[in-house]
């Protein structure tokens, strides 16, 4: 099964000072509570980003807004240098921007192996064939299986999704991520509920990535983090508290507030 | 894995195989009254797998999928009586018709979702309901309009003959329903299954789920609307009863009798229907009563529909008698 590489982009213009993804003040309310507040970030290329911060900082509400299944109230967004801000979410992902959910979100009636076609077909023109079966796809297909490779499912291919284990599902939802190959990954809590060998699993795959893909990651299990990321942004009530290397932010004496309730 | 995909691939062509020859062959030993119910069948069918394209596999319940229909037996009724216009005509007209109507009316209901587009499509279905009444001087309003005849094909057999008229309506039902077959197994239908089950999912991935939506809007609106060009000839008269939100609900309960998001489910849910509505309003009145107690009955007894229900009876005796031979296994299916 050879790797087809797709490359399936809108010509973009070319990527400014090698930064992937740079967010300018970006708030968003919602009534009076303000879930992003005046949120500044600058993601090089490359980078593998934690985002970290206690429940309800607002990681996931960042996370709608920069995929675009939230608009934002005010700021900006660039990614590779185009202004995204206004753009509808399924227009982002043409930009190579792919993400997953923090509470699973699949296509439950369909097979796994459905659920990868599917997500390969997002940025292809066969998705309007209306006569064509799916199952001639033979291209959408090779990928699919090259995925789950990657995610090590192989024998469950034909598996309704809804029957596999959280552990299972949790992989098929990076699987469907991958299978886009985006230029920028949004991971939302890619370990959340799984055991600490399925959680091992997960991370040696995400380790694995070609480096030439810029992955955000919100996590909550420290380890994980600090195995997968090399530099880490902490938000707090909506607001950046921190930034800076692992070092850094472990040193980080408000980080240590936040979180373990120091003084 | 081969075998079952060898199974599949088999298995369809054979059931559709029986099915049209079942069609073809029986007919001619049936009574007149049983030839008809079989054409309103078939004209039904149409509408309901349709209807079930929105319904079951891309989770939008509307109540206005038989205008369409109406629209259709009007425009062919009228084209025909006042403009001395041919079948072939009114068909293309029919198809124009519905597809921009519904291109009109999918922008302002594919907006919504749920409840909502529930009541969106229900009040553009009372907006032709009330067209229809109102609008004397072109539809005739309650009297309706008589005054179509069959078309004249030109060949030795008299479509006033029901027998002929059933073979007529086979033919352009074959053409859809293989259409439609089609449509549901391709890659566009899948999306559709997808926005289902997961719309942010959707999205996210790429897709314009709006697009998708209004896409097949329009084209389930394209097929009842063909299905009323044979629904006129088929009555030979128009009234605003053919455009009452009431067929869309019968549509509905074929649909969610038969079982939703099967592409066999509202072909068995449409051909009850039709059989018990008229056998039993041959011997009461309060027909409509009766049908209301055998859809408590299904709803009670079969939620997820008639299909699914014989279904899952199905492979649960088959599973059985797979346990006997070659003890349990949850992953049995996917390894063969």
């Amino acid at each position: 099964m050879a790797a087809v590489k797709n490359q399936k982009f809108e010509p973009s213009r070319p990527v400014e000072d090698g930064f992937c993804l740079v967010v300018e003040d970006l708030c968003k309310t919602f009534g009076g509570l303000t879930a992003v507040n005046q949120v500044n970030l600058k993601v090089k290329v490359g980078e593998r980003r934690g985002i970290i911060g206690p429940n309800g900082a607002g990681k996931t509400t960042f996370f709608n807004l920069i995929s675009g299944a939230l608009l934002p109230t005010s700021g900006k967004i660039f990614l590779f240098g185009n202004d995204i801000t206004n753009i509808t979410a399924y227009r982002r992902a043409y930009l190579g921007l792919s993400r997953t959910f923090q509470i699973t979100n699949l296509f439950n009636s369909l097979t796994v192996i459905e659920n990868l076609v599917l997500a390969a077909q997002a940025l292809e023109k066969s998705k309007f064939a209306v006569f064509r079966p799916i199952t001639k796809f033979g291209r959408l297909y090779d990928r699919a299986e090259e995925i789950l490779e990657r995610v090590g499912m192989t024998e469950g291919r034909n598996e309704y999704v809804k029957n596999l284990s959280h552990g299972e599902q949790r992989q098929i939802e990076v699987g469907m991520a991958l299978i886009q190959n985006p230029r920028l990954l949004l991971l939302d809590e890619p370990t959340a509920g799984l055991a600490p060998a399925e959680s091992a699993i997960l991370v040696s795959m995400l380790k694995k990535l070609d480096r030439t893909i810029t992955i955000l990651i919100i996590e909550h299990d420290m380890d994980v983090a600090f195995q997968l990321t090399d530099y880490i942004t902490v938000l707090n009530f909506g607001k950046m508290l921190a930034e800076g290397n692992l070092e850094s932010i472990k040193a980080n004496a408000k980080v240590q507030e936040v979180y373990l309730g120091m003084p | 894995m081969k075998l079952s995909i060898v199974l599949e691939k088999r298995k369809t062509p054979l059931g559709f195989v029986v099915f049209f020859t079942l069609l073809v062959a029986v007919p001619p030993v049936l009574s007149t009254f049983m030839v008809e119910l079989l054409t309103q069948m078939l004209i039904w069918t149409i509408v309901a797998v349709s209807l079930n394209m929105l319904l079951g596999y891309t989770g939008l319940s509307t109540m206005g999928h038989a205008s369409y229909m109406g629209l259709s037996a009007y425009a062919t009724t009228i084209l025909v009586t006042r403009f001395h216009g041919t079948f072939p005509q009114a068909l293309i007209l029919c198809l124009v018709l519905s597809a921009v109507t519904a291109a009109v009316f999918g922008l302002l209901a594919c907006r919504a979702k749920g409840p909502e587009f529930l009541l969106i499509t229900m009040t553009l279905a009372l907006v032709v309901w009330g067209l229809a009444n109102r609008w004397v001087s072109m539809t005739g309003g309650d009297n309706g309009i008589v005054g179509l005849t069959r078309p004249d094909l030109g060949l030795p057999w008299s479509l006033d003959n029901s027998l002929y008229y059933y073979y007529f309506v086979l033919i352009f039902f074959a053409i859809a329903f293989i259409l439609m077959f089609l449509m549901i197994r391709s890659s566009f239908g899948k999306t559709l299954v997808g926005i289902r089950d997961s719309e942010s999912r959707m999205r996210a991935l790429g897709y314009n789920t709006w697009l998708h939506k209004y896409l097949i809007f329009i084209i389930t609106a394209v097929f009842s609307g063909y299905a009323g060009v044979f629904w006129a000839y088929y009555n030979l008269y128009v009234s605003s009863v053919d455009v009452d939100t009431v067929h869309s609900i019968e549509a509905l309960l074929m649909v969610a009798a038969g079982g939703p998001g099967t592409f066999i489910g509202p072909v068995i849910g449409a051909g009850l229907f039709v059989l018990l509505k008229n056998l039993v309003s041959v011997y009461t009145q309060r027909w409509r009563m009766i049908m209301g107690v055998i859809f408590v009955l299904v709803v009670f007894f079969a939620p997820e529909g008639i299909f699914n229900f014989l279904k899952r009876g199905w492979e649960g005796i088959a599973g059985r008698r797979l346990q006997k031979k070659a003890g349990d296994g949850s992953r049995e299916k996917s390894k063969v």
